[in-house]
C-alpha cells in the first residue's frame, strides 16, 4: 500500500505553510476506502475463498492430466481448447462472478448500514464530505473489486499453469502443447480489459443505482433495489404487451446481445484488438449508462447529506 | 469571539415544532449546559449546530453555515452523541488510524496516551468493549483533536457513576483550557453543575431560561424556612415552594422580587444557592401547560 506514503509525504512542509488545516482529498479518499475494506472484509475474502476452493479442485484434477495429454495428439483444435484452456477461463469466471455478487451486496449495505447502526453520527463528526464518502463507497465495486478480481485471477492462473507444468515434467511429458494453448499474458490482458470495460464501466450504473437505494431506503434495501424494476417491466407488459424494459435490463446484466461485447458470461479469449475496444467505446449504451451512474451517485450524495440515522 | 449564533431557529417534524424560534449566542471559552425535558428540542438544536439537520432561521457556528459546510466545520468541531455511535466492527487501532488519516488536527500520541491509562487495548473491537469503555475511547479520540467547539449530547447516558465522574474530570482537567467552548446536554444535571459556566433551559422548542452560573448564584436563593417564619417568608413572594420532610423550601428570584436580599432571608432560615435541578423544576413547573414529571 504505497498510496499512503505518497499522500503523506506530498511535501508536508509546503502544504502546512499554505494551510495547516487542509488534508489532501486523495488522502481522505485513501483512508475512506481502507475504512470500507476494514468493515467489509468479504470484498476480498469471498473471491479469495472461491479461488482457493477452485484451485484445490484443479489440483485434484491434475492426477488425470498426464493421461489426458497423452491422448491430446488425436484431438481436433477445438477439443484441445476445451481440454486445456477451459479451466483457466472458468477460474476467471468464478472469481469475477463472486466479485460481482460481493459488489452488489456491498452496495446494498454501504449507505444503509451506517444509518441503521447510527455510526453515521460518528462519520459525520469528522471532516469528510458526503461526496468523498459516496465516492469512496462507489470505488469499491467500480475500482477495487475489478482490480482485486484481476490480481486474484492472474495469480490463480499462474499457479494452475505452474502446477500443470510440474506434473507434466514429473511424468516426463512435453509441456509445449500446454504452454501454446494457455497464453497467460494475452489472457491477462484480455481479462483486465474485460474487467475494466464490463465490470467497472458497463456495470457502473447498476452499482450506482443500488448505492442510491441504499442511501434512500429505511429498510429492505434489496426489495427496493429490485422491485421497482420488476414493477416497471410488469407495467409495460400489462399496458403495451411488450418487454423492452426487461430486454434492456437483460442486456445490461447478462450475456448476449450483439451490441454488448463484454459481460460476465461472454468472456472471450479472442485476441484483444483495437476494433473490439473501439466498438465497445462507441456503444451509446455505455455512455448513457455512465450518465445514469453519475446521476444516481449525485442523488446518493444528496441523500447522505439529508438523511440521518434510522 | 462568538462561537455559536442563532436567530429565530425553527425546525418542525411534520406537525410538531421541535425548535420554535430559538435565539442563542455562545461565546468562546464557555461551558454551556442545555437542560430540558425529553422531546424539548435539545438534540434537534445540537443537530442543527452540527449540520446534521436542516433548519429555518439564521445559524452560524464559528462563522460557518453548518448545513452547507459540515465537512469544513468539523475540522474545528467535535461531537459525542447520545448513544455510543462508534462503529461496532471497528478496531481501536483502526479508529486511531482513520481519524489520524482524515483529521488535520488530530494528535495520535495524545489519544494513545489517554488510552494507555484505560484498560482498552488497541487490538480490541468496539463491540468487545463495555459501554463505559466505548465512551472512554470516543473521549480519547475527541480530546486528541485540537477543536474549538465540543458538542456533547447526553455523553454519559447509561454509564455508571464512576465512568460519569471520570468523564467530566478528564474533560475539565485534560481538555478544557479556557479557549475551547463546550455545549453539553444531559439529564444528570447535578453532575455537571460544578462544570458549567452557563446554563440554558429549553422547553417545547423555546429557550425559557438563560443565565451564567455567576448570575445564577447572585440572583437565586433557596430558603429552608423555619416553621414559625413561613408566613413571613411567603409574603416575600417566592417563585416556587416545595415541601421536603415537612419543611418548606422557598425559591427566590432577586431579579424579580427586588426587595428580597440575602440578609433578610437569613433571618427566616437557611439560605443557599439552589441547584440547577431545583431551579429547573421551579421554572418549568410554573409554566402553565407543561407538566414536569422528571
Amino acid at each position: 500500500m504505497t498510496t499512503q506514503s505518497n499522500a503523506i509525504s506530498g511535501s508536508p512542509l509546503e502544504s502546512q505553510a499554505l494551510a495547516p488545516t487542509e488534508i489532501p482529498v486523495t488522502r481522505i479518499l485513501y483512508w475512506s476506502v481502507r475504512r470500507e475494506l476494514w468493515e467489509n472484509r468479504s470484498v476480498y475474502l469471498a473471491p479469495l475463498g472461491v479461488a482457493a476452493i477452485f484451485l484445490f479442485g484443479f489440483l485434484l484434477s491434475l492426477f488425470r492430466l498426464p493421461g489426458k495429454m497423452r491422448g491430446a495428439a488425436a484431438l481436433t483444435p477445438m477439443q484441445l481448447h476445451v481440454l486445456i484452456e477451459r479451466p483457466y477461463s472458468f477460474a476467471a469466471l468464478l472469481v469475477m462472478g463472486s466479485g460481482f455478487l460481493v459488489a452488489l451486496f456491498y452496495c446494498l449495505d454501504a449507505l444503509h448500514g451506517e444509518r441503521h447502526d447510527r455510526s453515521v453520527l460518528f462519520w459525520k463528526s469528522l471532516p469528510v464530505s458526503d461526496l468523498a464518502t459516496v465516492l469512496s463507497k462507489a470505488a469499491i465495486p467500480i475500482v477495487i473489486i475489478p482490480l482485486l478480481s484481476f490480481a486474484i485471477t492472474v495469480a490463480i492462473q499462474w499457479l494452475m499453469l505452474m502446477f500443470s507444468t510440474l506434473v507434466l515434467l514429473g511424468n516426463g511429458q512435453s509441456i509445449s502443447l500446454l504452454w501454446t494453448h494457455v497464453p497467460l499474458f494475452q489472457m491477462s490482458l484480455m481479462l483486465l480489459y474485460h474487467l475494466l470495460a464490463g465490470h467497472a464501466l458497463w456495470y457502473a450504473p447498476i452499482y450506482a443505482w443500488v448505492l442510491m437505494v441504499s442511501a434512500w431506503a429505511r429498510r429492505a434495501t434489496f426489495l427496493w433495489a429490485v422491485l421497482p424494476l420488476v414493477a416497471i417491466g410488469f407495467l409495460e407488459k400489462v399496458a403495451f404487451n411488450t418487454a423492452h424494459f426487461g430486454a434492456f435490463l437483460g442486456r445490461r446484466l447478462g450475456p448476449g446481445a450483439e451490441d454488448v461485447p463484454y459481460t460476465v458470461d461472454s468472456i472471450s479469449m479472442a485476441p484483444l484488438t483495437l476494433h473490439t475496444v473501439l466498438r465497445f467505446f462507441s456503444t451509446p449504451g455505455l455512455w448513457i449508462g455512465l450518465i445514469f451512474a453519475v446521476a444516481f451517485l449525485a442523488v446518493a450524495v444528496r441523500l447522505r447529506h439529508n438523511r440521518g440515522p434510522i | 469571539m462568538t462561537v455559536i449564533e442563532a436567530r429565530g431557529l425553527r425546525k418542525s417534524f411534520g406537525a410538531t415544532l421541535a425548535l420554535d424560534g430559538v435565539d442563542l449566542r455562545v461565546e468562546e471559552g464557555r461551558i454551556l449546559g442545555l437542560i430540558g425535558p425529553n422531546g424539548a428540542g435539545k438534540s434537534t438544536a445540537l443537530h442543527a449546530i452540527l449540520g446534521l439537520t436542516p433548519y429555518q432561521g439564521e445559524l452560524k457556528v464559528l462563522g460557518r453555515d453548518p448545513w452547507s459546510q459540515r465537512d469544513q466545520l468539523m475540522r474545528d468541531v467535535c461531537f459525542i452523541a447520545d448513544v455510543a455511535v462508534l462503529p461496532r466492527w471497528m478496531r481501536v487501532a483502526h479508529a486511531l488510524d482513520y481519524v489520524a488519516g482524515v483529521h488535520p488536527r488530530f494528535d495520535r500520541a495524545k489519544a494513545e496516551a489517554f488510552l494507555a491509562k484505560t484498560s482498552i487495548r488497541p487490538a480490541s473491537k468496539v463491540r468487545e468493549l463495555s459501554k463505559g469503555m466505548v465512551t472512554q475511547l470516543h473521549l480519547a479520540l475527541v480530546m486528541a483533536i485540537d477543536a474549538k467547539l465540543l458538542v456533547l449530547d447526553e455523553p454519559t447516558l447509561g454509564l455508571d457513576i464512576l465512568y460519569r465522574k471520570q468523564f467530566y474530570d478528564s474533560l475539565l482537567n485534560d481538555y478544557f483550557d479556557g479557549r475551547r467552548t463546550i455545549v453539553v446536554t444531559t439529564h444528570q444535571v447535578e453532575e455537571v453543575q460544578h462544570v458549567l459556566t452557563d446554563v440554558m433551559f429549553i422547553n417545547r422548542g423555546r429557550i425559557v431560561f438563560n443565565c451564567s452560573m455567576e448570575e445564577l448564584e447572585a440572583r437565586y436563593m433557596e430558603l429552608t424556612v423555619r416553621p414559625d417564619r413561613s408566613d413571613a417568608a411567603r409574603a416575600l413572594k417566592p417563585m416556587h415552594e416545595r415541601q421536603v420532610l415537612g419543611r418548606s423550601i422557598l425559591l427566590f428570584d432577586s431579579g424579580v422580587s427586588q426587595n428580597v436580599d440575602r440578609t433578610q432571608l437569613q433571618a427566616l432560615g437557611d439560605v443557599r444557592t439552589p441547584s440547577i435541578a431545583d431551579l429547573f423544576v421551579a421554572i418549568l413547573g410554573s409554566m402553565p401547560t407543561q407538566g414536569v414529571a422528571q
